[in-house]
C-alpha cells in the first residue's frame, strides 16, 4: 500500500532539475503550498480557495475529495493556469524547482499538455466535434514540433496505449461516433501525447458507466505502473479513491480537512467530515441502512461559516469550533486534519 | 381486484429508433432499445432497473410516462391501459409521476417553486381547490422537508439537495401512486445523497406509493430496492429479489456486474471482463 508519507512533509530538496531526468519513485514532483484563490463573480467576491497545501510525489497519485463547492476542481486547475477570468492566485505552486505562479505565460503553455497533461470530465465538450480523433492527437504531437511523417505512427501508438482497439479503423472517426468510454480513452491518448511527468484528471470517470468506469481506472493504474506516470486525480467518488490513490486530501469549503495515506483516511478518518463522507457511501458486498445523513447543504466558499467551515453540520462541533479556524496539523505521523476534536473523531 | 395486484404492468414491451441515414440512399439504421420487456410493479414496492447506459432502462422509464411510444406490447395501470401522456385520462396522469437526475435542467429557472409546484394544481384543479391551496403548499414543502419560505424563492438560489426536494414536491404535488426516479440521487453530493434516499423511502411508506427506481448504482440498489431488475441491450436479463440479486445472482452479466462492482473498503476491483471470464 503506502510505503511513504505525504511527499509535501518530507519535501526537502528540490525535484530533479533535468528536462528528461525522473525523479526517484516518492520523491516530490509537484508541490502545491499555501493556495490562495479570490474570484469574483458580479457583486460578490471571496477566497474560494483559503491556504491549501498538498503534494504529488513522482510516479504517485494524489487524490483531491471534495463535494462541489469544495475547490477541488480550481485548486487542480490553478496549476496548468486554467480559471476563471479575474481570479487572483498567491501562494507557491513548485514544478521541477520552479514557481508556477510566478512563470511567464510562455512557460505555463509549455508546461501544460507537455510536462502536465491534463483529462477533463467531459470528453465530448473537450474535443472538437468536427474533426477527426486522430488529427487531434496529431496536431498536438505537430505543435510540439514533430516531424509530419513520423505523426501518423505516433497517433496510433498513443490511441493503442490509450487502450483504444483497432486504432488504424478508429483513427479518422469523430468524436459523437465513439461510446463515452473510448472518447475518455481519446482524451487520455492526447494528454499522453506530450510524454507529461504528471497526468491532472478531473472526474475522469464521473460521466461514465459502472462497467466502464473500472477499464478507465485500469488504464490509469497500468500507466502508471508502466510508465511511472503521477497523477494528481479530482473526484467525488470516495470508492475510486480508495482504489486508485496513494494519498488523498479532503477538502471542504475550499480548505483542506483531512490529508494522509489514502486507506488510512477513508477507512480511520480523523475529521468528521471526511467519517461522514465514508459513512456515507453505500455497500455492494453487504445490505447497510442508509446512513445518517450530514445536515444541511455544502458549505459556499463565498460565504464560509465562521471559525471551522464544517462547524454548523459538524456533530462533534463546540463553541470553540464557531470561533478559531482549525489548523491542519500532525495528528499522528503521515496524518494532518485540520479539527479542533481530531483525536476524538471515532469511525 | 386484490391488493397484491401489480400497480403497473409491463407486457412484451418493443421500442426501436430509427438511427440517421448513413448515405443519401441508405437505408436507416434499427436501435431495438427494447426488446420484449416484461415487468410487474406491485403496490408499495420499490423496483430498481438497472443496467449499463444503452440498456434500455430510461426508454421503459419513457414508456411509462407515455413520453415514448412503443412499437409493441401494453402496460396497464391497475389493469387501465397506460397510453401517450396526452391521451391519459386525467386520474391516470395524476398517478404516475416523475423524478428527474438533474434538478438543475428539470426545474424552470425563471419560475419561483411555489408557481412551479401550483402549475402542476392548475392542470388539476381537483387535487386542490384554490381555497385549499396555501395549507397544501405547506404540507407539501414539509414532506419533502423545505422551509415555507422556500416557495418564494427560484430554483437557481437553493442547493442541490433542495432543488431535488422541490422537484420531489412537483411529483407528490398530485398525489401519485407511482414515481419513477431516473438516477434521482446520481448526481447529488455524497453528503446530500442519503438525505434523498432517506426522504424517498419515507414518503413511499408514509404515502403509499410505488417506485420505479432506475440507477446504474448497484450499492444503492441493495440499500433500497425490493425487487431488482436488470437489462442489457434491451432485454430483461435476470429479475428477481434484491436479497436474492445480491446473494445469488443466476445470470452470467448479473454475475459480472455484481464482481465489477466494488465497495469502499475491501478488495480491488475486478474489470468486467475479468469477472466474467472468471464465472465462465
Amino acid at each position: 500500500m503506502t510505503e511513504k508519507p505525504l511527499s509535501t512533509v518530507a519535501a526537502s530538496g528540490s525535484p530533479a532539475s533535468g528536462a528528461g531526468a525522473a525523479p526517484a519513485p516518492g520523491a516530490p514532483l509537484l508541490q502545491v503550498e499555501d493556495l490562495e484563490v479570490v474570484l469574483s463573480t458580479g457583486s460578490v467576491t471571496g477566497r474560494v480557495i483559503d491556504g491549501v497545501s498538498f503534494g504529488v510525489g513522482a510516479g504517485r497519485t494524489t487524490g483531491l475529495i471534495g463535494e462541489s463547492g469544495s475547490g477541488k476542481t480550481m485548486s487542480a486547475m490553478s496549476i496548468v493556469r486554467l480559471l476563471p477570468d479575474g481570479a487572483e492566485t498567491s501562494g507557491r505552486i513548485v514544478w521541477r524547482s520552479q514557481n508556477l505562479l510566478d512563470a511567464p505565460r510562455r512557460r505555463i503553455r509549455e508546461v501544460r499538455g507537455r510536462e502536465i497533461g491534463v483529462i477533463f470530465q467531459d470528453p465530448l465538450a473537450a474535443l472538437n466535434p468536427i474533426q477527426p480523433i486522430g488529427k487531434q492527437v496529431g496536431e498536438i504531437l505537430r505543435r510540439g514540433g514533430m516531424a509530419r511523417q513520423d505523426v501518423h505512427a505516433r497517433v496510433l501508438e498513443l490511441l493503442g496505449r490509450a487502450g483504444i482497439p483497432d486504432p488504424e479503423q478508429r483513427v479518422d472517426v469523430y468524436p459523437h461516433e465513439l461510446s463515452g468510454g473510448l472518447r475518455q480513452r481519446v482524451m487520455i491518448a492526447m494528454a499522453l501525447a506530450g510524454e507529461p511527468q504528471l497526468i491532472i484528471a478531473d472526474e475522469p470517470t464521473t460521466a461514465l458507466d459502472v462497467t466502464t468506469q473500472a477499464r478507465i481506472l485500469r488504464l490509469l493504474a497500468d500507466l502508471r505502473h508502466q510508465e511511472g506516470l503521477a497523477m494528481l486525480l479530482v473526484s467525488h467518488d470516495l470508492r475510486v479513491m480508495a482504489h486508485v490513490a496513494d494519498e488523498v486530501v479532503v477538502m471542504y469549503a475550499g480548505r483542506v480537512a483531512e490529508r494522509g495515506p489514502a486507506r488510512e483516511v477513508l477507512e480511520r478518518p480523523r475529521h468528521p467530515y471526511t467519517r461522514a463522507l465514508a459513512n456515507n457511501v453505500p455497500a455492494v458486498s453487504t445490505k447497510t441502512a442508509i446512513a445518517e445523513p450530514l445536515q444541511g447543504a455544502p458549505a459556499n466558499p463565498f460565504d464560509r461559516p465562521s471559525g471551522c467551515a464544517f462547524h454548523p453540520r459538524c456533530p462533534l462541533a463546540v463553541e470553540r469550533c464557531r470561533t478559531e479556524k482549525p489548523e491542519l496539523r500532525e495528528v499522528e505521523p503521515g496524518r494532518f486534519s485540520a479539527c479542533h476534536r481530531a483525536t476524538e473523531v471515532a469511525p | 381486484m386484490t391488493s397484491s395486484d401489480p400497480v403497473l404492468e409491463i407486457r412484451d414491451l418493443r421500442v426501436a429508433f430509427h438511427g440517421p441515414r448513413r448515405s443519401l440512399r441508405g437505408g436507416r439504421t434499427i436501435t431495438q432499445a427494447v426488446d420484449g420487456v416484461s415487468l410487474d410493479i406491485q403496490p408499495q414496492e420499490i423496483l430498481a432497473l438497472v443496467g449499463e447506459s444503452g440498456s434500455g432502462k430510461s426508454t421503459v422509464a419513457r414508456c411509462v410516462l407515455g413520453l415514448v411510444q412503443p412499437q409493441e406490447g401494453t402496460i396497464t395501470y391497475e389493469g387501465r391501459a397506460l397510453g401517450p401522456i396526452d391521451k391519459r385520462p386525467a386520474e391516470l396522469q395524476r398517478a404516475v409521476q416523475m423524478v428527474f437526475q438533474d434538478p438543475g435542467s428539470s426545474l424552470n429557472p425563471r419560475m419561483t417553486v411555489g408557481s412551479i409546484i401550483r402549475e402542476a394544481w392548475k392542470v388539476h384543479p381537483a387535487v386542490a381547490p384554490s381555497g385549499e391551496r396555501r395549507e397544501a403548499m405547506r404540507e407539501l414543502l414539509a414532506a419533502v422537508g423545505l422551509d415555507e419560505g422556500v416557495a418564494a424563492r427560484r430554483p437557481t438560489a437553493l442547493s442541490g439537495g433542495q432543488r431535488q426536494r422541490v422537484s420531489i414536491a412537483r411529483a407528490l404535488a398530485l398525489r401519485p401512486r407511482l414515481l419513477v426516479c431516473d438516477e434521482a440521487v446520481s448526481a447529488l453530493d455524497v453528503s446530500v445523497q442519503s438525505q434523498i434516499l432517506r426522504l424517498l423511502v419515507e414518503l413511499q411508506r408514509t404515502r403509499e406509493l410505488s417506485i420505479l427506481f432506475i440507477t446504474h448504482d448497484l450499492a444503492v440498489v441493495r440499500q433500497i430496492a425490493d425487487r431488482v431488475a436488470v437489462m442489457r441491450k434491451g432485454e430483461l436479463v435476470e429479475s428477481t429479489t434484491a436479497e436474492q440479486l445480491f446473494t445469488n445472482p443466476t445470470h452470467r452479466y448479473t454475475q459480472g456486474l455484481l464482481r465489477a462492482a466494488y465497495d469502499l473498503e475491501g478488495a480491488v476491483e475486478v474489470t468486467f471482463e475479468e469477472a466474467r471470464e472468471q464465472i465462465s
